[in-house]
């Protein structure tokens, strides 16, 4: 069996700012990504981010992977990565378990581990939600920016939040007709600039609808959407017809975090944040002894805070197993800094709400 | 009504835009950022001073127009594409505004394209006199039209016909 100082699981922004934070505490960082590249959802991010210029604000999702690549190439004397691996289990003894390539499986046990394992998109339920046609919106992203691939000629866009409204754009912009964003809710959950930006683009945002029924003999040909009222029941007689080849299902996203619940951590259901999270403490060590979590895993929230996330837990992680840097305090303090000012508006009273039930402090 | 469509009202948009004199002295940011995000790359991108979005990165920005020279900097790094520049000091008749455009084809220098509000509507006419694409605005070409000076708090996008 191999013994590793620190294992990041996942190569997303959080895991990749882990990595580098760990590295340059001076901590010997093993990276375990299932993909065959970096990046996680960055890849597909053709937007420019929000924030400020400290979480790379203003650049776009597929640069900001690149810089954080590099960034971890200059570490590489302290850094390895194994990449086409997925962890499949993470033990009572401290052991991991790593399926590489399908056919290669073997055994770990790190000092330290930060959980970095994102999150998976929610779907719906509605009669024949298994039509060809219908996509969750992770899969049109990477069909179309990663692959280069158009998923179809006219879209209903399910979900006015920031994924389904960044989606829609990046539609329009490979020349794809969006007909409609619907949302069952009654206000729109995005950024309202991206919705304006949508918006002014002629596409209409439906709030207060859901879709009632998809309707195709071999593929989609047809959705019926209506109103909902208050408590999101269906309204009779509300209905309308949207002749499209695909529907795109935008409707949120809930941690990934089996191997966290394998481990045995102690774990919490947070609506606001979006699922079952572990509980943890300002370290973001959970209640395991040297297992660490950052970014989607221990809550749905931006890309922005991800990547503090993931630079605060690595050098937490790197400090408990025996690689505290120097300037660990500053470092902490302007991380906790950034995280409190990005989180300090409405759009991050609920994540602290959230964050409140889980941090054991 | 807002929330729901994404589309702001008159009194809204009203509110963004410098006074007539302000605008017929030469070009000036409109700044179209109407809720509290954690987003501040107006701030860092004008060298002027002239948006300021304050220590909490979360409030609305605010635009001082007489700091602001119409440069243009902050419109290609505003990841909400919300920000324009409209200049009245060239013609009593008609307007320059600038505008954020990330779609293909871009248009031409001297084309005629349809030029729509904030609900993506049809509303006149625009005649394209610049299309700046530097590798500093990062894919987010800035395309400067003229239009009827009537329909300066109308215009907010483009249609370019393929
Ligand atoms: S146009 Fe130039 S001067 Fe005016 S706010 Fe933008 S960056 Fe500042
Ligand atoms: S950069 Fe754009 S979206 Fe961000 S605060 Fe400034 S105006 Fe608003």
């Amino acid at each position: 069996m191999k013994e590793a100082d620190l294992v990041v699981i996942g190569g997303g922004p959080a895991g990749l700012c882990a990595a580098i934070s760990a590295a340059k505490s001076g901590s010997k960082v093993l990276i375990i990504e299932r993909n065959k590249d970096f990046g996680g959802q960055l890849v597909k991010q053709t937007h420019m981010f929000f924030g400020s210029e400290k979480q790379y604000a203003s650049t776009r999702g597929i640069d900001i992977k690149e810089i954080l690549v590099n960034e971890l190439k200059m570490l590489y004397e302290n850094v390895k990565v194994m990449m086409d691996s997925t962890v499949v289990g993470m033990y009572e003894d401290g052991v991991i378990t790593i399926l590489h390539k399908e056919d290669n499986y073997f055994k770990i046990k790190p000092k330290a581990i930060v959980v970095a394992t994102g999150a998976f998109e929610k779907y719906l339920a509605f009669p024949n939600n298994d039509l060809p046609g219908i996509y969750g919106a992770g899969a049109v992203q990477t069909l179309m920016n990663v692959y280069g691939v158009k998923p179809g000629k006219k879209v209903l866009m399910v979900g006015a939040g920031n994924i389904g409204l960044i989606v829609s754009y990046q539609l329009m912009q490979a020349g794809v007709e969006v007909v409609a964003i619907l949302d069952a809710a009654p206000k729109i959950g995005g950024y309202l600039v991206h919705a304006s930006k949508i918006r002014r683009m002629g596409v209409p945002i439906l709030t207060s609808h859901t879709v009632k029924e998809a309707i195709g003999k071999d593929c989609l040909e047809k959705v019926i959407v209506c109103k909902v009222n208050d408590k999101f029941e269906q309204i009779s007689d509300t209905e309308k017809e949207f002749n499209v080849d695909v529907m795109c299902i935008s409707v949120g996203l809930t941690p990934l975090n089996e191997l966290l619940s394998m481990r045995g951590c102690e774990m919490k259901y947070v609506p606001q944040l979006s699922g079952s999270v572990p509980v943890r403490n300002d370290n973001y060590e959970t209640s395991i002894e040297n297992v660490f979590v950052a970014g989607d895993a221990c809550g749905i929230e931006e890309a922005s805070s991800a990547m503090v996330e993931g630079y605060l837990a690595g050098l937490c992680a790197a400090a408990k197993i025996g690689h505290k840097s120097n300037d660990y305090e500053v470092k902490r303090a302007e991380f906790e800094k950034q995280l409190y000012n990005l989180r300090s508006g409405p759009v991050g009273q609920k994540i602290l709400i959230g964050i409140e039930q889980i941090v054991n402090r | 009504m807002f929330e729901q469509t994404g589309i702001p009202s008159k009194d809204m948009i009203m509110e963004k835009f410098p006074l007539v004199d302000r605008i017929n002295r030469g070009p000036v940011a409109v700044v179209e950022c109407y809720k509290e995000i954690p987003c501040n790359p107006c701030q860092t991108a004008c060298k002027l001073d002239a948006i300021k979005v304050g220590t909490d990165i979360n409030s609305v920005p605010k635009v001082n127009f007489e700091n602001c020279s119409g440069c243009g900097i902050c419109l290609s790094k505003c990841p909400g594409l919300a920000i324009m520049i409209v200049d009245g000091s060239k013609s009593n008749y008609t307007v320059e505004v600038k505008i954020p455009y990330e779609f293909l084809p871009l248009p031409k220098k001297d084309e005629i394209v349809k030029g729509l509000d904030r609900e993506g509507n049809y509303i006149t006419d625009a005649k394209v006199l610049k299309i700046l694409n530097p590798k500093s605005f990062d894919r987010t070409p800035i395309i400067t039209i003229e239009i009827d000076r009537k329909y300066l708090y109308d215009i907010r996008n483009i249609k370019v016909e393929v």
